[in-house]
């Protein structure tokens, strides 16, 4: 008992309009440690009391953009430094996509740190140490009475006077409020070892069963199914199939994409007339068109085409393909030796897709022509 | 003849009979000090029969895979998803209320926002669940996140479905937040109240020693500004994100601009339908009539007759669009709604949500309980049947008629829907036993006589 010191002197009012006029005569009358309770806000008290507007709106302004900032970066990062991908042939930085997580990001952060700010900086919460906590008057004001309060901090409290000024304002049940210093730093301290121990035990629980899940669970049946299911593998049998085979043929009829069937074989005078290149000689198709032909065509017909084959002796040295004959070739006849082969020379069907093999057509002309180059050529 | 004026300046008592603090008090809290009456057991034993039988099957399909659902190619996305978008959108109502009509200083929000609010999470929560199962491996979710991991991997930031997660995840954290604000001064109340020591325990830790001090207040409101500032575009910006779900895919019927307003407004609809019949109960069997008055519903349904009409007039617009585009594609998935398979969900959905909620132009049947109960469920099962026929008549049959399917749910999908309304039902059961249903404080402060005369 000895060591209870006074906190405030409180009173209780009745109405609102009673409470705002105790508290606009006490901040008049030169109090600024003291606090009005209400059950619930009232209008107008910030006012009577000459408190200046809440700042927290600042908070969430900074919490908002440190989100907004930090979700765009985020994403920036990912997808154009960390492990650029390309996603439906979209730019890497398609910053429209970004919006919806950024936004989602912004409000997050602005409403969830903003009420923490409250409640840890202005608030200083939790606190159930308070000398106010579990007096009649603090009961009071819980339920329907409007309270005010003038601690003993305050410079100009007296406590006859505070108690002669409540009475002035018609206050009622004017009661002092005592606390414990004791008791209360007793509440406070962090590093009680029970405190601690509770921590150890939910810290070495979390961890444990994080570690549990992701690296033993995952390997338990039944969820290592992914390993363990009825899967196809390449080159393997499989029971599912009357025949035991594992890869399938292509059902009857089937044209895959790109492979359609050549219709013009063993008709390589007629065709000139109905196929024609496809593609336009742009720089594109002439690189592609470079880099097959050294690929397949080279070793037999040269760098150049002139028929100078580094296999020379192992193999029947093709002719040059800068002949007159070759050159006034519509493409489609080229074409067609490609796709058919022509005696020795074996068809390149299988290896060279169709567009592929245009594009080597059109680097052929290529070839012919700066080997035959005309006068107008350099003009 | 003058009597029959009305003067629309004045606004009408927010709760009724003026009852004082300590009454509002008494009402909210006294089903917080009882042992619960039998009725209240009977209710909890048919929800937590309900979510037990959802607990089977989300144990079974856990087990053994989601080879028990219905959803097969090519509607890979059935009730499961359905469902999701259903109870999202029925969490919306919550926010609605109590952030948006915060904004507009709607003061009747009072009386219903705390149970609206309480509404959303478990919705949320039931939302949550279903997204969840159909991953198909429910114990990896934390791929669903971008966290450093060994395979050197981020999340996709343009998928909607990535949007959806965090989306969802911003809004169920929110509105926690949002709720638990508000509850903070009602606990410090019970607190004061209470005559139990555990239960003093309690409130004490989560009312975090507040002192329903002035300079506390002061912040307080700023806060419950800020966050309702913040909810409002998160609330639109949810529903806008789940149907960019559809709404950026290129199937028919799905690729449509009109999809995120239409969506929130068929959220509120069905939302205000849910809080609607619930509130029903709640009134009556809490003795709340005087908070939760009459007025209040029949806001709530003119909200109702506003959004469906909203809803309806996407409907028409879908269509005019379908035919309007030229697209053969789209024009076929309209006309297959109305008149394919799936034409008898097409026409629940159309009768429930845009015919039957008109009746609530007429006021008689806008103040009749029974009445409003009703249309409540029927506009609940047509706005299911909505998400439903979007869903599922897409994919069933979109370009090619050779990959075309059929989809039948299976008696697991359904014991996964009835699992959810039990995890809804048992959460509001225990709910409406441990905390206050109104806002003790909000109701207080508009009582009439609450506030300064002078003000
Ligand atoms: C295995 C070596 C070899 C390769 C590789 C090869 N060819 Fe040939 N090519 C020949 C031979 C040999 C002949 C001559 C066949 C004959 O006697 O009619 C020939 C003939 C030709 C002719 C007809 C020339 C004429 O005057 O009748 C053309 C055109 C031709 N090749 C184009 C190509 C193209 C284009 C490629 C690359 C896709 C290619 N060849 C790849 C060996 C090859």
């Amino acid at each position: 008992m000895s060591t209870k010191q006074l906190y405030s002197i409180t009173a209780l009012f009745d109405s609102p309009d009673e409470i705002i006029h105790a508290a606009s005569e006490t901040s008049k009358a030169g109090y600024t440690k003291y606090d009005v309770n209400t059950p619930y806000p009232v209008h107008g008290m910030d006012g009577a009391m000459q408190l200046k507007p809440s700042r927290l709106g600042f908070f969430a302004m900074a919490f908002g953009l440190l989100g907004a900032v930090s979700a765009i970066g985020f994403m920036t990062w990912v997808t154009l430094i960390e492990y650029p991908l390309v996603i439906g042939g979209k730019p890497f930085w398609s910053w429209p996509a970004f919006v919806p997580v950024s936004f989602e990001l912004t409000v997050l952060l602005a409403s969830v740190l903003s009420v923490v700010a409250m409640i840890v900086i202005y608030f200083k919460f939790p606190n159930n140490a308070h000398p106010l906590h579990d007096t009649k008057y603090m009961k009071a004001v819980s339920s329907d009475k409007f309270g005010i309060n003038i601690q003993a901090e305050d410079p100009k409290f007296d406590e006859k006077a505070v108690t002669e000024f409540f009475k002035s304002l018609g206050g009622k049940e004017i009661t002092p409020v005592y606390f414990d210093e004791d008791e209360l730093s007793h509440g406070q301290k962090l590093f009680d070892p029970k405190f601690i121990g509770i921590l150890a035990v939910v810290a070495v629980i979390a961890s444990g069963t994080t570690y549990f899940i992701f690296n033993q669970l995952m390997f338990m049946p039944p969820f290592n199914w992914m390993m363990t299911q009825e899967k196809l593998k390449a080159q393997k049998p499989s029971e599912l199939f009357s025949d035991g085979i594992g890869m399938r043929n292509p059902v009857d009829g089937t044209v895959a994409r790109g492979f359609l069937p050549y219709p013009f074989k063993g008709q390589l005078d007629s065709v000139g007339k109905y196929l024609v290149n496809p593609l336009l000689p742009t720089k594109e198709v002439l690189e592609t068109g470079k880099q097959k032909y050294l690929t397949f065509c080279s070793p037999c017909h040269g760098n150049f085409a002139q028929g100078d084959s580094r296999l020379r002796g192992q193999f029947p040295n093709p002719p040059t393909l800068h002949s007159d004959k070759v050159r006034n070739w519509h493409d489609g006849n080229i074409y067609h030796v490609i796709t058919e082969g022509q005696n020795v020379m074996p068809s390149y069907a299988p290896q060279i897709a169709r567009d592929d093999r245009w594009a080597i057509i059109h680097y052929l002309r290529a070839l012919q022509r700066a080997q035959n180059a005309k006068e107008s050529d350099f003009k | 003849m003058s009597t029959t004026v009305i003067d629309y300046t004045k606004e009408l008592p927010v709760v009724e009979g003026r009852p004082t603090a300590s009454q509002i008090e008494v009402v909210v809290t006294a089903p917080l000090d009882q042992f619960p009456p039998r009725k209240w057991w009977y209710a909890f034993a048919v929800t937590l029969s309900m979510l037990s039988i959802g607990g089977f099957c989300i144990g079974m399909s856990l087990y053994k895979g989601l080879g028990l659902w219905g959803v097969n190619q090519p509607v890979g996305w059935g009730f499961d998803i359905v469902n999701f978008v259903f109870w999202v959108g029925i969490g919306h109502a919550g926010t609605l209320i109590s952030a948006i009509l915060f904004l507009l200083r709607q003061r009747w929000r009072t009386g219903i926002a705390r149970f609206a609010e309480a509404m959303t999470i478990f919705a949320v929560m039931c939302a949550g669940l279903f997204p969840l199962m159909h991953t198909g491996r429910q114990w990896l979710p934390m791929y669903l996140t971008p966290y450093p991991n060994q395979h050197g991997l981020w999340v996709n930031f343009t998928s909607p479905l990535l949007w959806d997660v965090f989306a969802v995840s911003t809004y169920f954290t929110v509105s926690l937040v949002f709720w638990y604000l508000g509850l903070i001064p009602d606990l410090a109340t019970l607190r004061d109240r209470t005559t139990s020591k555990i239960k003093k325990t309690i409130y004490s830790i989560f009312s975090l020693g507040w002192r329903h001090s002035n300079r506390h207040w002061q912040h307080y409101e700023r806060a419950y500004l800020i966050l309702a500032g913040f909810a409002t575009p998160l609330v639109l910006s949810v529903h806008t994100i789940v149907s960019f779900d559809f709404a950026v895919s290129v199937i028919p019927g799905w690729h449509t601009t009109i999809f995120p307003p239409y969506f929130v407004a068929g959220a509120v609809f069905s939302g205000f339908a849910m809080v609607q019949n619930v509130l029903i109960f709640v009134r009556q069997y809490f003795n709340l009539k005087h908070i939760i008055t009459l007025d209040h519903l029949e806001k709530m349904n003119k909200v109702m007759v506003l959004t469906g009409s909203m809803v309806g007039y996407a409907y028409a617009m879908e269509f005019f669009i379908a035919w309007y585009s030229g697209s053969q594609f789209e024009t076929f998935v309209f006309l297959n709604r109305a008149l394919g398979p799936y034409s008898w969900a097409y026409w629940t959905m159309v009768s429930c949500n845009v015919i039957f909620p008109q009746l609530f132009w007429i006021k008689k049947i806008r103040r009749s309980i029974p009445a409003m109960f009703l249309i409540g469920i029927t506009v609940n099962i047509g706005m299911w049947f909505e998400r439903f026929v979007i869903v599922v008549t897409s994919l069933s049959r979109d370009f090619l008629p050779s990959s075309w399917g059929h989809y039948t749910p299976t008696l697991y999908d359904a014991g996964l829907f009835l699992g959810s309304f039990g995890l809804f039902f048992t959460l509001i059961l225990i709910f409406v036993r441990v905390l206050p249903v109104v806002s003790i404080s909000e109701v207080k402060a508009v009582v009439e006589g609450a506030q300064p005369s002078h003000h």
